[in-house]
């Protein structure tokens, strides 16, 4: 059922594509059905979900038996977590795209390929397949944010497309490197993982590989394509960077690096660390002095990815499935603060310097805008009740056995992250500053919330509520992963 | 030698001569029948002819299991040679359909004749390993090259491009030749395995050594490869679109086949030379022929305004990636660098096959010409995309699978302290080069918005169909490699290296 996630992905993009250009309502049907279709098979799968030994082997097939490699799909707790994340910013990035006018069907269609390689990383089990999936989402990143996206959309492009290829060029070369070295003729990810690397090879090949994937998971100092693809890209481009792309890298690093190179893991374990934090309060510092609005929301992206490498980075289960639960829990609620910030406010005012939306009274405007930016507000600086919370503070427990003093600093991000949150809420919908004199919303009367959008910001509300009230839900099949063979040699190297 | 035997021959020989007939058959009808006919009709026959002609030799070569070898390696027949020219005939016969739009010059016959004549130089070339030979049959091979890229008799470009690649091809005959007589000199034998086992007994000989280096200069300046590339890049912009195509896809298989084969099999012993006698061997000297092509071709690349010459800076690199296929071990070297090489001809084919059109349609080759390609022919718009894609290695496309099965079979080599590590990390990092300017033509036709008054192209149905099979063999290459790998892979297996 879950492999099903990736096969309708690709055929509905490949529908969108057919779809005629006259014809976005078409387009739009289409869209909806496939990221519908998607959601419910990830939903089913979830739902049949029978992990043997923490991992379903859902199909396998000799695919290049000259070179060792099988169409092998498999899914343990966490793919089966992400994988529902990706259905639901898939549903909403179609609800926040429904005002795509220009290009309908080529939008969904690159749209759906990015969508299809993300699901495909997430159930891969072969590395030279997950790999092909990791690439194929590069493309239509490139194209989504070139055609459609806004300020200085051909910089943010190239170096989003450059950052994510030389990212995939060093997992490249330590993947060939340690199929060479290993010997074993073979890509299967558990022959791989129990094959036990000499550790000089490990001291190399595990930072080549992790910081790779960490590119695209946003790790300072390669953070920076992230604030500016970020920015430049359409809403719902922006809500799959965060929501989901981000993931793909942190995902990489937890699936790839970690297990094939336990021995790595802790030899590097303390700078990794050092960076993670860096980017916890790095990223939360730069958010407190953009003038942009995307850019606060971006920053704050990188700065909550921070947490997500740092709990990898613990050896420790707590921190590993606060990790997870991390991605679920900033997948949904980047998605949500983009898409208010981009379809809800600057679709409406173009604008999205915070001094000009000072002055606009949105809350008057838009209520709805409003009320959803500061659930989504209490949702990211981590309130009790919103699923941020439980992650981060997870990932801090895990933290505080691992590097106490890091962690302390950790936690210094966090109430930075509670400071420019407020402040950007004050700012932009709750500010004093009187109205213009002539009121912005008179000569452009700011078009109302549309149905879609609520839909939209709705389901992902619930998403971080439930998950929030009720963490056991994700967490009882994410801890039971970490038993799986797939992670035998980490769990050695942390002594567990 | 009796009757029969001359009766084995030809028998085995039948493809070159089914080949050899078709030319002269182009030749007769154009000059017999078609004289004042329409253009495009004279030139829809002879492409049909060379159709038909290389169809009938491809079936041939499958229908007649004839293996062998004839006059001490003078003609070789096995699997794989068999294979490679079936690649050529292929590649002919695209060449040919996409040449049926192209309004270069008035004399068809002769154009088809010279091209079917190149691809019968290509055959001999890949199906003999006698060093007389392969020289003779090169040389058949770069006069007709050296006529086609001339043949626009109203552009200065095209003459002076054919000047460059003929002053140019001429120097790097007389290398080889050069290379070849101290071969001859050193061993006493032009056949490449009796050569190589004569190399063992020498062992290494600077003079073995300088031999080698003539060896390597000459196919260097066939294959473009970084520093003997300066004729490519004005060829492929001066020819005409179908010479250009042919040079790009037919002469780079034949010749890095016979390179290869000349290098793996005669110099095996001569790997990584002797540092006692002060000898180099093949494997330095490649690995930095490789590392310089890949480097010069991709970093020149990103400064063209000319797609053409784009095209031909990503040959040089291209040629540089598949030098480093010389470095695997045994019959993998043999198996990555075809299905490489095939995967890149039949890719370079369809991207020049979408040039053709924006070429005659637009009016020119520069990047600007390309603006909004998506609009105007988005079916050609979107084959483009998989052509460039596979070229800069994205999967699930043939270009990928290629790259990978190469760089994974060069660090099998040694897998105890990877000796090639060091230059698959610079073609992978080459590669994120070469996306940048790939990215660069896509962005014109995907994001850049046409003119105004930019009308739809007028695609003829012929090319149209040629270029989406080629997209649709490109995507299904990158999906399921193991069809033409297998293949391959059967084919060496025939043979012990």
């Amino acid at each position: 059922m879950l492999a099903w996630t990736i096969y309708l992905s690709f055929a509905g993009a490949l529908a969108c594509l057919l779809t005629p250009r006259a014809n976005p309502r078409a387009t739009r049907a289409v869209a909806l059905g496939t990221a519908l279709a998607g959601l419910f098979c990830g939903l089913a799968g979830a739902i049949q979900f029978k992990p043997v030994n923490g991992l379903e082997v859902i199909t396998r097939v000799r695919w290049i038996p000259a070179l060792g490699i099988d169409f092998s799909l498999a899914a343990d707790g966490i793919s089966v977590t992400l994988v529902l994340l990706t259905g639901i910013a898939a549903l909403a990035g179609v609800l926040f795209s429904w005002n795509v006018e220009r290009r309908t069907n080529e939008f969904f269609a690159f749209f759906f390929a990015l969508i299809g390689g993300v699901y495909g990383v997430f159930l891969s089990l072969d590395l030279f397949l997950l790999f092909v999936f990791y690439e194929i989402a590069i493309v239509p990143k490139y194209f989504l944010i070139a055609i459609w996206g806004s300020t200085r959309r051909d910089y943010a492009a190239m170096k989003l497309a450059l950052y994510s290829f030389i990212g995939s060029g060093m997992v490249l070369i330590g993947m060939l490197a340690a199929y060479a070295v290993s010997g074993l003729a073979s890509f299967d990810l558990q022959a791989l993982a129990q094959h036990s690397f000499v550790p000089e090879f490990q001291r190399w090949a595990f930072p080549l590989v992790f910081v790779g994937f960490a590119i695209l998971a946003g790790m300072w100092p390669f953070h920076t394509w992230a604030p500016t693809g970020h920015s430049a890209a359409p809403t719902a481009a922006s809500m799959l960077l965060a929501g989901v792309v981000m993931k793909l890298g942190a995902y990489g690093c937890l699936r790839v690096a970690m297990t094939l190179f336990p021995e790595g893991l802790k030899m590097w374990q303390h700078e990794l660390a050092a960076l993670a934090v860096t980017g916890i309060v790095y990223g939360a510092l730069v958010a407190l002095v953009q003038k942009d609005f995307k850019f606060v929301i971006g920053y704050s992206s990188v700065s909550h990815m921070g947490f997500v490498l740092l709990g990898l980075v613990t050896l420790n289960e707590v921190g590993w499935s606060g990790a997870v639960l991390q991605m679920f829990s900033h997948g949904v609620i980047a998605g949500l603060l983009f898409a208010v910030v981009g379809r809800m406010v600057y679709d409406r005012t173009h604008t999205r310097d915070l001094d000009a939306l000072e002055g606009m009274g949105l809350t008057r405007a838009m209520p709805f805008a409003s009320v959803t930016f500061v659930i989504a507000g209490f949702a990211s600086m981590g309130m009790p009740g919103f699923s941020g919370f439980i992650a981060e503070l997870q990932v801090l427990i895990g933290a505080w056995q691992a590097f106490p003093k890091l962690a302390l600093l950790a936690g210094v991000g966090i109430v930075i992250g509670v400071v420019y949150t407020l402040k950007t809420t004050a700012t932009v919908f709750f500010s004093d500053k009187p109205a213009p004199a002539e009121p912005h919303d008179l000569d452009h009367p700011l078009e109302p919330i549309t149905v879609p959008e609520r839909l939209g910001a709705a389901l992902l509300i619930f998403c971080t509520v439930v998950v929030g009230l009720h963490p056991r839900l994700l967490l009882d099949i994410i801890v039971p992963s970490f038993k799986s063979p797939l992670f035998d040699g980490l769990r050695k190297v942390a002594g567990l | 030698m009796n009757p029969a035997d001359y009766l084995q021959l030809l028998t085995a020989l039948a493809p070159e001569v089914i080949v050899v007939c078709t030319a002269l058959l182009v030749l007769a009808v154009d000059l017999l029948g078609l004289q004042g006919k329409p253009h495009s009709y004279r030139m829809s026959i002879a492409a049909g002819i060379t159709t038909l002609g290389c169809a009938a030799a491809v079936v041939w070569m499958f229908i007649n299991p004839t293996v062998g070898n004839w006059h001490g390696g003078m003609l070789v027949i096995d699997p794989l040679n068999k294979t490679v020219k079936a690649v050529l005939l292929l590649l002919t016969v695209l060449t040919a359909i996409l040449s049926v739009d192209c309004k270069f010059t008035r004399h068809v016959g002769e154009y088809f004749a010279l091209l079917l004549l190149a691809t019968v130089g290509m055959m001999l070339l890949v199906s003999t390993e006698e060093l007389l030979m392969i020289f003779a049959s090169l040389e058949l091979v770069s006069l007709t090259l050296y006529i086609l890229v001339a043949f626009n008799k109203d552009s200065r470009q095209s003459a002076e491009a054919a000047l460059k690649y003929f002053l140019f091809g001429g120097m790097s005959a007389a290398f080889l030749l050069f290379g070849f007589s101290l071969l001859y000199g050193l061993t006493g034998t032009t056949h490449v395995p009796k050569m190589a086992e004569k190399i063992f007994t020498i062992g290494a000989d600077p003079l073995l050594t300088v031999a080698l280096v003539m060896v390597v200069i000459g196919f260097g300046f066939k294959v473009a490869a970084v520093p003997f590339h300066l004729w490519a890049p004005d060829a492929y912009q001066g020819a005409p679109l179908p010479s250009a195509v042919f040079i790009a896809s037919g002469s780079k298989v034949a010749s890095f086949f016979v390179f290869a084969k000349v290098l793996l099999l005669g110099f095996s012993q001569l790997g990584w030379g002797d540092e006692e006698k002060a000898t180099g061997g093949w494997i330095p000297l490649l690995s930095i022929i490789a590392a310089v092509s890949m480097v010069l071709g991709n970093l020149a690349a990103i400064k063209q305004t000319s797609v053409r010459r784009l095209l031909a800076y990503s040959a040089i690199a291209h040629a540089g990636y598949m030098l480093i296929g010389f470095l695997a071990p045994g019959g993998d070297a043999f198996g990555s660098l075809l299905f490489y090489v095939t995967t890149y001809a039949l890719t370079t084919v369809g991207a020049f096959g979408v040039l053709g059109v924006v070429e005659s349609q637009v009016g020119g080759d520069q990047l600007k010409d390309f603006a909004g390609l998506a609009r105007r022919a988005p079916a050609l718009a979107w084959c483009l995309m998989v052509f460039l894609l596979s070229l800069a290695g994205i999967p699930p496309l043939a270009g990928f699978f290629g790259k990978f099965y190469l760089f994974a079979a060069a660090l099998t080599n040694g897998a105890h302290n990877l000796p090639f590590l060091w230059l698959v990390i610079l073609g992978i990092a080459m590669s994120c080069v070469s996306l940048y300017y790939y990215l660069q033509v896509l962005k014109q036709v995907f994001v850049v918005e046409a003119d105004e008054n930019a009308r739809p192209l007028v695609v003829s149905s012929l090319s149209r169909v040629v270029v989406v099979l080629l997209a649709v063999v490109t995507v299904l290459l990158g999906c399921m490699p193991g069809w033409l790998l297998d293949t391959i892979h059967t084919a060496i297996g025939e043979r012990s290296w």
